[in-house]
């Protein structure tokens, strides 16, 4: 189980993907996309920011390297996370809370 | 099996020792995910309960400067992964400047979080006695706005000021929405100072040497948390700039 080394081809190439989604991101939220679909702006804000956290985590945080301890507790970070953000917009969603 | 003065009496070899700290740090950022993530679900439940008004407030925050952090932000991440690359391959000197350049863009970072901060501070944007969201309409020449800025500013804030029935509610519910504004990005920018604090402390014992290919964990594991602050703000950027711009 030695130690990977992650060359800096990858790193940079990973850099530049992250520019490209970031100017994406931006270019995204200048048009209506909600005239399209309900919600469009957040749902693709949200989905391009996603897969620049996974790019970091699996390439800059070595988590695509790593033991698969490791990548375990990557795992139950996030897992533990959409438990929570799940549960409680779920009720926020179905109980109808009159919190005005 | 390398016996040198970084392995504690607990290990059996420097290898153990390395997956132990980074599967600690991993367990220290998961507690992490969830701090922040407390408060992205606090963000989303208020935006969708008082929606008119935080996209409001939020196209009041410049976009430019945002997108000119996310750049920087993501630039550090790259340097600091090039940091652990050079102690990996032994590089010494090059572990050094690549620690002090992901200082240096950190620094940046702040500082531009700075002018944001001090823009808030001039249009009376900052919760508090001298909370005013028309301050800038009222008082034209006061804020950094050009005219056809504060034109359509004021014709949006009439507009929602009848929707919500009057000024107390539209001051009320953007305060929350700056509120949360200074709390997500002030949380993360103390991140950042403790984070800079970390890599003063690296840069400090790189100078004499101590990182090498034998050894690096300290150089990793603030990398790891580095990611992280950036992490989270891949998704402030978007959630607090973006989605209510067209």
């Amino acid at each position: 189980m030695s130690e990977h080394i992650v060359s800096p081809k990858i790193y940079i190439l990973i850099f530049a993907v992250l520019m490209v989604l970031t100017i994406t991101t931006v270019y995204a939220a200048t048009v209506d996309l909600n005239a399209y679909f309900h919600s469009l702006n957040v749902i693709v804000a949200l989905v391009i920011a996603t897969c620049k956290a996974i790019l970091v985590i699996l390439f800059f945080m070595h988590a695509y390297y790593s033991s698969k301890r490791t990548k375990l507790i990557v795992f139950a970070g996030f897992f533990w996370l959409a438990i929570m953000l799940s549960l409680t917009l779920g009720d926020y969603a179905t109980r109808s809370w009159d919190v005005h | 099996m390398h016996r040198t003065g970084e392995l504690s009496g607990q290990f059996q070899t420097l290898e153990q020792q390395k997956e132990s700290a980074t599967l600690g740090m991993w367990i220290f950022l998961s507690t992490e995910i969830l701090f922040f993530g407390g408060l992205f679900l606090t963000y989303t439940i208020n935006r969708h309960t008082y929606t008119d008004v935080f996209s409001f407030s939020s196209r009041t925050i410049k976009l430019s400067w945002g997108a000119i952090n996310t750049v920087v932000l993501i630039g550090s991440s790259l340097t600091m992964a090039m940091s652990v690359w050079s102690a990996q391959v032994g590089r010494k000197k090059l572990v050094t400047f690549f620690l002090v350049a992901t200082l240096v863009l950190g620094t940046v970072f702040l500082g531009i979080k700075g002018i944001e901060y001090h823009d808030k501070f001039v249009e009376h944007h900052v919760p508090g006695l001298n909370f005013d969201m028309y301050y800038c309409t009222n008082n034209p020449g006061a804020c950094n706005l050009s005219p056809e800025d504060l034109a359509k500013e004021k014709v949006e804030l009439d507009e929602l000021t009848k929707k919500m029935g009057g000024e107390n509610s539209v001051n009320a519910n953007s305060q929350l929405f700056f509120s949360l504004y200074f709390g997500m990005t002030g949380l993360h920018a103390l991140h950042m100072i403790i984070g800079a604090a970390l890599l003063l402390w690296l840069i400090k014992q790189s100078m004499s040497g101590r990182f090498a290919a034998q050894y690096n964990t300290p150089v990793e594991n603030v990398g790891l948390y580095w990611h992280f602050v950036d992490i989270v703000w891949i998704y402030l950027f978007p959630l607090l700039y973006l989605i209510d711009r067209h």
